[in-house]
C-alpha cells in the first residue's frame, strides 16, 4: 500500500482562514502549599502557570511554543489537550467551545507526544496491546481491522510489524519515541502536540524524529504544535513561533520574521543565548542576566521588567498587552517599546551601554 | 599539562567484557579548554571518570597512562588520589542537585575543600567561600551562604558546583555535561562564566558534552569519540567547519544548527556499536556512507594531519569531497532562489 491509509479526518471543513484551535483568555492555576506558610512568606497561594493566553492555530500550521522552564509551555499544551482544567477562558476547536469534560470524540482530535519516551509508555503493555486498546476504546476502525491498522501505523513511523509483540523496554529511545508518535496518530487526530519530543534523545537520533514529524505533517496534513527550548529545532520544523514568559505569550510571529526582527527584549535575549557552531569562546556579558522570577511572585506591570535591559518607569505600572504590528499583521509583541523606532533605539542604546 | 596516553578502560558485565575506552590519547594545555564529544556509550564519561579516579566498581583501567604534570595517576591508591582531587583537579557534574549535599548549607560545602585540603581555619575558609560565591555570580552571598541547595534555582546550584570546583584553585576542572540540565539562557550564563574563569585563573577545562555548539562556544580543542575510540581531534573551529572523519561530519549534519538551516537534517543511520563485540575493522563502517572493502578489515590508525589535527579514517579525503559537493549544491539552490 503506497498511499497513507490515514485519511484526512472527516471533520467539517474549517471556515476559510479560520483557526482550527483557538485559546481565548486561557488561564491555568495550581494551588500550592498551606495558606499559613504562604501568608508568612507574602506569597500568593495560587500559582498562575498560564495567565491569560490568546492563541490561534490555523489548520495545517506548525506552531512552536518556546520559553524557559516554568514559562507555562507544557501547562498550556496540557490545557489544550484537556489534561488540566482551565481556571479561566475557553478553548475552541473548529469553532466550537470544548467543554471542561471532553467527549471521547473530542479527545481524539487533539493528541500529545510527551518528552520522555521512557516514562510515557506503559512498561507492561506490548506495543500491539497499547494500540489495540486505544483503537477499541475509541472505535477508530472496525474490530476486524485493528491488527492491520496497527501495522499500518507502525509503518508510518518507520517501525516494522515485529514491534507489535514487543515491550517498550526492548526499544531504544528513538524507537520508543516512534511508538509514542504512533500511539498519538492512532486516533487520527487533527492536532498533534509534541512536548520537547527530542530533548531526551541522542543527537544522531534527534534528526530522525524531527524528519519524521516533518514528513508526517506533510503526509497527513496534521496541525502541529511543537514545544521546544531549542530554537534551532523550531527553525527546522515550524511556520510560526509563540514565545512564552511567566505564563503569557509575549511575542508571536512567523519563524523567519521572529528570528530576523525580534521585537520583545526577551526574545532578543533568548536568541542571543543560543550557542552556535560558529561562535568563538566568548566570555562577555551573558545575553540575559538572572533567573526567571517564581510564577508565585509575578512582577507587577510588565512581568519581564526585572530582567529587561530596556525597562523604564512605565514598565512598572503598565502591563503591556500583546499588540499587533502596524506593518505586519502576523507579528505581535507585548512590549511598550515594540514596533517603534523609539523602542529599537532604546534597545540599541541599552545593548551598547 | 594533563596527558592521557593509550588509555583502556574495561567494565566487567554479565554479558562479557565491555571495552568502554579503547586506546584513547590526548593532551590538555594549561589554560585551554578541551571538549570531548560523542553519543551516549562512546566512552566520553568513562574517560573523564578514569582521569578523576572515580570509575564504578566494575570498571578498571587496564592499560595506559594519565599524566598530570608528569605524574602518572593510574597506579595511585585512593588515599594518594585524595591529595590530588580538590587542590589539583576537580569536577563539575551534570545534575547539581544530586551532586550537592542536600542537608548541608551551601557555604559550608564550598568551604569544605579549603578546610580539608589547604589547612586553613574555619573563618578563613568561610571568607574564601564568600569570595568564591561572589566570583561565580551568586547574588547576595552573605545571605545565600546559609541557604540549602533546595533553595537555589538550577543555574544557581550549578554556580555553587563551580565555586566548589574552584575552591582549592585546581589546575584542571573536569566538566561532565555541566549545562545539559539548564535552560538556554542559563546555559549561556554558565558557559560564559566558565570561559571567563578559564581566562582569569588559567585553569584548564576538560568538557564532556554531546552538544556541538556548546563545545564551539567554550573549547579551543576538540576530541570526538566513537565506540570507545578517538576518531578525530584538532582545533575546535577547524574540526567543526571542515570535519575529516565521516562520524564528525554526520554529527555536524544531523544537529540542527541555528545559523545554518538545512532542508532536511541528515541522520546518521543505524545505532552505536556494541562495545562487547565491536565490528571488525573500522568501528564506524556499518554506519558509514563512505565505507569501502578495506574499512571492514583494517582498523584505521589515528593519522596526524596538518594544523594539529588527526583522524582515524582510511578515506578521510572523502569528507572534504562531500563537503565541497554540498557547498556547490547549496550555492546552486541559493542562486535558484535568488533568480526567482
Amino acid at each position: 500500500m503506497t498511499a497513507p491509509a490515514l485519511p484526512a479526518p472527516a471533520a467539517p471543513p474549517a471556515p476559510e482562514r479560520g483557526a482550527l484551535l483557538t485559546a481565548s483568555g486561557v488561564s491555568v492555576t495550581f494551588t500550592v502549599g498551606s495558606s499559613l506558610a504562604a501568608r508568612l512568606r507574602h506569597e500568593e497561594r495560587v500559582l498562575r502557570a498560564v495567565d491569560g493566553v490568546d492563541l490561534e492555530i490555523p489548520r495545517g500550521e506548525a506552531l512552536a511554543l518556546v520559553g524557559e522552564s516554568g514559562s507555562g509551555k507544557s501547562t498550556l499544551a496540557r490545557a489544550l489537550t484537556g489534561l488540566v482544567p482551565l481556571a479561566k477562558g475557553e478553548i475552541r476547536f473548529d469553532g466550537r467551545v470544548l467543554p471542561a469534560r471532553r467527549k471521547h470524540s473530542d479527545q481524539r482530535r487533539i493528541q500529545m507526544v510527551f518528552q520522555d519516551p521512557y516514562s510515557s509508555l506503559n512498561p507492561r503493555l506490548t506495543v500491539g496491546g497499547m494500540l489495540t486498546e486505544l483503537l477499541r476504546v475509541h472505535h477508530v476502525v472496525p474490530r476486524g481491522q485493528v491488527g492491520s491498522f496497527s501495522r499500518e501505523l507502525l509503518g508510518l513511523v518507520g517501525l516494522g510489524e515485529e514491534a507489535l509483540p514487543a515491550y517498550p523496554r526492548q526499544f531504544s529511545g528513538g524507537q520508543r519515541q516512534r511508538v509514542a508518535i504512533a500511539r498519538a496518530l492512532a486516533l487520527r487526530p487533527d492536532v498533534l502536540l509534541a512536548d520537547e519530543p527530542v530533548s531526551a534523545l541522542d543527537v544522531s537520533v534527534q534528526a530522525t524524529i524531527l524528519n519524521l514529524l516533518r514528513d508526517l505533517r506533510a503526509e497527513l496534513g496534521l496541525t502541529l504544535m511543537l514545544i521546544s527550548h531549542n530554537l534551532a529545532v523550531v527553525r527546522h520544523l515550524c511556520d510560526r513561533v509563540a514565545v512564552m514568559y511567566l505564563g503569557r505569550i509575549i511575542e508571536v510571529a512567523p519563524t523567519e520574521t521572529l528570528l530576523r526582527n525580534p521585537q520583545h527584549p526577551y526574545t532578543r535575549g533568548l536568541l542571543a543565548a543560543i550557542p552556535k557552531l560558529s561562535s568563538a569562546g566568548d566570555d562577555g556579558a551573558p545575553a540575559m542576566a538572572g533567573d526567571p522570577p517564581s510564577p508565585l511572585r509575578i512582577p507587577a506591570g510588565c512581568r519581564f521588567r526585572t530582567r529587561c535591559p530596556i525597562a523604564q518607569a512605565r514598565c512598572e505600572q503598565q502591563d503591556p498587552v500583546l499588540r499587533i504590528s502596524a506593518d505586519d499583521s502576523a507579528h505581535s509583541a507585548a512590549c511598550h517599546f515594540a514596533f517603534s523606532a523609539d523602542g529599537a533605539a532604546t534597545a540599541t542604546a541599552a545593548a551598547a551601554g | 599539562m594533563l596527558a592521557v596516553s593509550d588509555l583502556h578502560v574495561q567494565i566487567a558485565s554479565r554479558r562479557g567484557l565491555v571495552r568502554a575506552v579503547d586506546g584513547v590519547s590526548f593532551e590538555v594545555v594549561k589554560g585551554d579548554a578541551l571538549g570531548i564529544v560523542g553519543e551516549s556509550g562512546s566512552g566520553k564519561s568513562m574517560t573523564l571518570r578514569a582521569i578523576l579516579g572515580v570509575l564504578p566498581p566494575e570498571a578498571r583501567v587496564t592499560s595506559g597512562q594519565i599524566l598530570l604534570d608528569g605524574q602518572d595517576l593510574v597506579p595511585l591508591r585512593q588515599s594518594d588520589l585524595n591529595r590530588i582531587r580538590g587542590p589539583r583537579m576537580s569536577m563539575i557534574f551534570q545534575e547539581p542537585m544530586s551532586a550537592l549535599n542536600p542537608v548541608m548549607r551551601v557555604g559550608s560545602q564550598i568551604a569544605e575543600g579549603p578546610l580539608v585540603h589547604l589547612g586553613v581555619g574555619r573563618a578563613k575558609a568561610a571568607e574564601r567561600a564568600l569570595e568564591l560565591m561572589r566570583r561565580v555570580g551568586i547574588p547576595d552571598p552573605e545571605r545565600r551562604f546559609r541557604a540549602y541547595p533546595h533553595e537555589f534555582s538550577g543555574g544557581m546550584r550549578q554556580r555553587v558546583m563551580i565555586a566548589i570546583a574552584l575552591a582549592c584553585e585546581p589546575e584542571i576542572i573536569l566538566c561532565d555535561e555541566p549545562t545539559t540540565a539548564l535552560d538556554v539562557t542559563i546555559q549561556d550564563q554558565i558557559l560564559r562564566l566558565l570561559a571567563r574563569l578559564c581566562r582569569e585563573t588559567g585553569v584548564s577545562l576538560v568538557f564532556v558534552t554531546h552538544d556541538l555548539p556548546v563545545v564551539a562556544q567554550v573549547c579551543q580543542q576538540l576530541v570526538v569519540m566513537y565506540g570507545g575510540k578517538l576518531v578525530e581531534s584538532g582545533p575546535v573551529r577547524e574540526v567543526l567547519a571542515d570535519p575529516r572523519h565521516p562520524y564528525t561530519l554526520g554529527l555536524v549534519r544531523s544537529a540542527p544548527d541555528f545559523d545554518n538551516v538545512r532542508e532536511s537534517l541528515v541522520p546518521i543511520p543505524g545505532s552505536p556499536p556494541s562495545l562487547i563485540s565491536p565490528p571488525d575493522g573500522c568501528r564506524f563502517h556499518p554506519r558509514c556512507t563512505f565505507a569501502e572493502e578495506d574499512c571492514l578489515v583494517t582498523e584505521p590508525p589515528l593519522k596526524p594531519l596538518a594544523g594539529g589535527r588527526a583522524t582515524a579514517c582510511l578515506h578521510y579525503e572523502r569528507c572534504a569531497e562531500s563537503i565541497e559537493t554540498e557547498r556547490v549544491e547549496t550555492e546552486r539552490i541559493e542562486a535558484e532562489r535568488a533568480a526567482q
